[in-house]
């Protein structure tokens, strides 16, 4: 069924990076036809995504399917172009697809009028279709490159508003800290080709089962394992994911919620032989993930601007991925992949239609009775926060309750308990934002009315979908996930009702507290915030990372420029202004014996004549044949 | 007996005393003439090591020959660039040309 669409799936990625060449060489004075042709060309990648994950899923494709092609040879390294199809990547490219396809059309609405309308949509188009491509990959040389375009595509659309300067700094930001992690992607991928001598995904698995070097295998994961550090906004590298938010809000939606982000996890999804090989390196990337859930959630907490709160809320679901990577729960991971691309891109996309709607205004306190003046984007933000946190039976509390119970039944104990903390400040700090903004007594937000149908449509599809995407890896229809997106060796857990009770309760638990706090106002926030007040300066100012870094910054990067800035004056301009005065010194010295006086020269030569005379006779004639 | 040695020592003394003409003179003309003598002094070395060493070939008087010729001719240019900076100068005194020098 549908086998034919495999062998149009090159088309998934030319046709997005067509519509950027149309748009960029021809289109752009027309901003709607460029819209048109972006939205288009994202439809059809769509259309085909879906016939794709049709025949893989319900036609029952058995071994993967993949194409290949030479791209690159030279002795050492040979990189071709190619495609892979398996469970992995057509959960990929629905979600890629179907998410850009709707952050799309709602942008038609978001970024109305905006001047830069047409270059909007063609950098949709080239993130879309890097994207596509880093997912199709076959091997990691072209896994590489697409790696780079999308964070390229990231770059241009965090700096989207130029003109502003903390976009500029967001963006050089966000480029100069993933530029980090990828240098250690390379070098691992490196690595792989002097060591295995391919870069082939198939190739690579068949080599590294049979290879024992376990230090080699460690080094390796841990030099790769860089790369997701930095794109999927790991700690120590996350700094640069929430000041993304200062991109258009469809882009965050798209690129620093659902997908870009999200290649981090898809990497060690899909190179989860190599991490898999080694069980240190698949505790160094539990410890990264649990760590990072923990730790951007207590950011979450405190933060009062909508669009951060969402981006802390980013960080910790990507820990918890990439915690359920490390725990061996690759499928589990990537169910939460899935269900988060959903929620979370609809959290922000909500989060966009409230900041279009109050004028540009961010702070959640400002916001006030939303839900009389926008009733579809608040319902649609209350099921993708409920999705969030991790409320049965929406999508999130399959996903969750998966990794959670993976973790638990793994034996570990300490993420399991980490895992079930953060899934209460989840479900906390989501609801103080709907509580305060939505449901609130602040007067703000009278101006406010809802908005046109291209925005709230995908809002709806969306809400619908993180209700109901999380069923296909639940028990209801018979955990349908876990049995294309897997790996050899997989093991799968009996539901445990322990666990999900547990997370069912913790989530409502979350919201009672939110609700307490913020809606009946029980307790006083302002007095919590004065009680605590060393606690809430340290999570408000997200543990003084930035700040450290600064630091770090000025004291070794500023003093070794010093240093070397010492050097290069003193030294090397030493060297080369003392050779250039040695020679201009001998000239001045030498030039006075250029007297003009012809008997002076006929001297010189007598005294020439004489010395080469007297070295003849003195060394004999042979010296001078 | 007067033999090769003789003609040597000779040629060299006339060498000698060139080039402390050429190399002391401050008049123009005396430097040329003390160009001569040197050339001269050669002159004798070729013919007189003709007569002693290759007795059967002429090969020495004829360099000589040619070494006179050109000699002229050098004579002849050299006297005429004196007399034209003479008449710029009003001077053959080597120590007024010294303008090329640094």
């Amino acid at each position: 069924m549908f086998a034919w669409s495999l062998e149009l799936a090159w088309l998934i990625v030319l046709l997005p990076f067509a519509a950027f060449a149309l748009i960029g060489l021809f289109l752009h004075r027309w901003p709607r036809l460029s819209a048109s042709v972006s939205i288009l060309a994202i439809g059809l990648s769509f259309a085909l995504s879906v016939l794709v994950a049709a025949h893989v899923f319900l036609g029952g494709m058995q071994e993967t399917f993949e194409i290949s092609m030479r791209w690159l040879a030279m002795p050492g390294l040979n990189v071709d172009m190619g495609l892979l199809i398996d469970g992995l990547t057509a959960v990929m490219l629905i979600v890629v697809t179907l998410v850009a396809l709707l952050v799309q059309v709602y942008s038609l609405g978001y970024m109305h009028g905006d001047p830069g309308f047409s270059s909007y949509y063609a950098y949709q188009s080239v993130f879309a279709g890097s994207m596509l491509g880093l997912v199709l990959a076959n091997n990691f040389g072209q896994l590489f490159v697409f790696w780079e375009l999308v964070g390229l595509a990231s770059y241009l659309l965090i700096g989207f508003w130029f003109g502003r300067h903390s976009a500029k700094n967001a963006a050089v930001k966000a480029f100069v800290t993933n530029r980090v992690g990828d240098f250690g992607l390379l070098l691992g991928i490196l690595f792989l080709q002097i060591i295995f001598g391919t870069l082939n995904f198939n190739g690579l698995a068949g080599e590294i089962a049979g290879y024992t070097n376990t230090a080699v295998l460690i080094a390796i994961s841990i030099l790769l394992l860089a790369g997701p550090i930095g794109k999927s906004a790991q700690f120590p590298l996350h700094v640069w994911l929430p000041d993304a938010m200062e991109g258009p809000t469809p882009v965050s939606a798209l690129i620093h919620a659902a997908t870009m982000v999200a290649a981090g996890v898809y990497l060690i999804a899909r190179a989860f032989f190599i991490f898999s090989s080694t069980p240190e390196a698949m505790t160094l990337i539990a410890v990264i993930g649990g760590f990072t859930a923990l730790f951007a959630a207590t950011i979450a907490l405190v933060q009062n601007d909508i669009k951060r709160i969402l981006a802390y809320s980013t960080l910790s679901q990507l820990g918890y991925m990439v915690m359920a990577m490390g725990i061996g729960a690759m499928t589990a991971g990537m169910f939460h992949l899935m269900t988060h691309a959903f929620f979370k891109s609809l959290l922000f996309l909500g989060a966009g239609s409230v900041i279009h709607a109050m004028a540009d205004e961010q702070d959640i306190w400002k916001m006030g009775r939303l839900k009389d003046k926008m009733p579809i984007t608040t319902w649609t933000f209350v099921i993708g926060a409920l999705a969030l946190a991790g409320i049965p039976p929406l999508s999130g509390f399959w996903s969750k309750d998966e990794i959670l119970l993976s973790a638990f039944a793994g034996g570990h104990i300490v993420l399991y308990l980490l895992g079930t903390l953060v899934a209460f400040m989840t479900a906390f700090y989501m609801f103080r934002l709907i509580f305060v903004a939505f449901f609130g007594t602040n007067k703000g937000g009278e101006e406010a009315h809802e908005s046109s149908a291209v925005m709230t449509v995908p809002l709806i599809i969306l809400a619908v979908l993180a209700v109901v995407a999380g069923f296909v890896g639940s028990p209801v229809m018979n955990y349908a996930f876990g049995h294309f997106v897997t790996y050899p060796g997989a093991v799968h857990y009996e539901p445990n009702t322990v666990v999900m009770v547990i997370s069912g309760l913790v989530a409502i638990a979350g919201i009672v507290l939110a609700w307490a706090i913020y809606q009946k106002q029980l307790i006083s926030h302002l007095a919590l915030r004065q009680r605590f007040k060393v606690i809430y300066d340290l999570l408000y100012h997200k543990y003084y990372i930035d700040e450290i870094y600064q630091w770090l910054g000025e004291r070794f990067v500023y003093g070794t420029a010093k240093v070397l800035f010492w050097f290069d004056i003193y030294v090397v301009n030493g060297i080369v202004n003392g050779i250039a005065a040695l020679t201009g010194g001998a000239g001045r010295v030498l030039r006075y014996t250029e007297t003009g006086q012809v008997q002076t020269y006929a001297a010189y030569m007598l005294v020439g004549v004489i010395v080469i005379v007297g070295l003849v006779m003195i060394a004999g004639f042979t010296l001078l044949i | 007996m007067i033999g090769l040695q003789q003609y040597l020592l000779l040629a060299t003394i006339l060498f000698a005393v060139g080039i402390y003409g050429v190399l002391s003179k401050r008049n123009a003309v005396a430097v040329l003439m003390s160009v001569e003598l040197m050339l001269n002094s050669v002159n004798l070395n070729f013919v007189a090591i003709n007569r002693y060493v290759v007795t059967d070939q002429a090969v020495g008087q004829l360099f000589a020959l040619m070494v006179i010729v050109v000699a002229a001719a050098e004579v002849a240019v050299g006297l005429a660039l004196i007399i034209s900076i003479f008449r710029q100068r009003k001077s053959v005194n080597l120590n007024d040309f010294n303008l090329l020098k640094w």
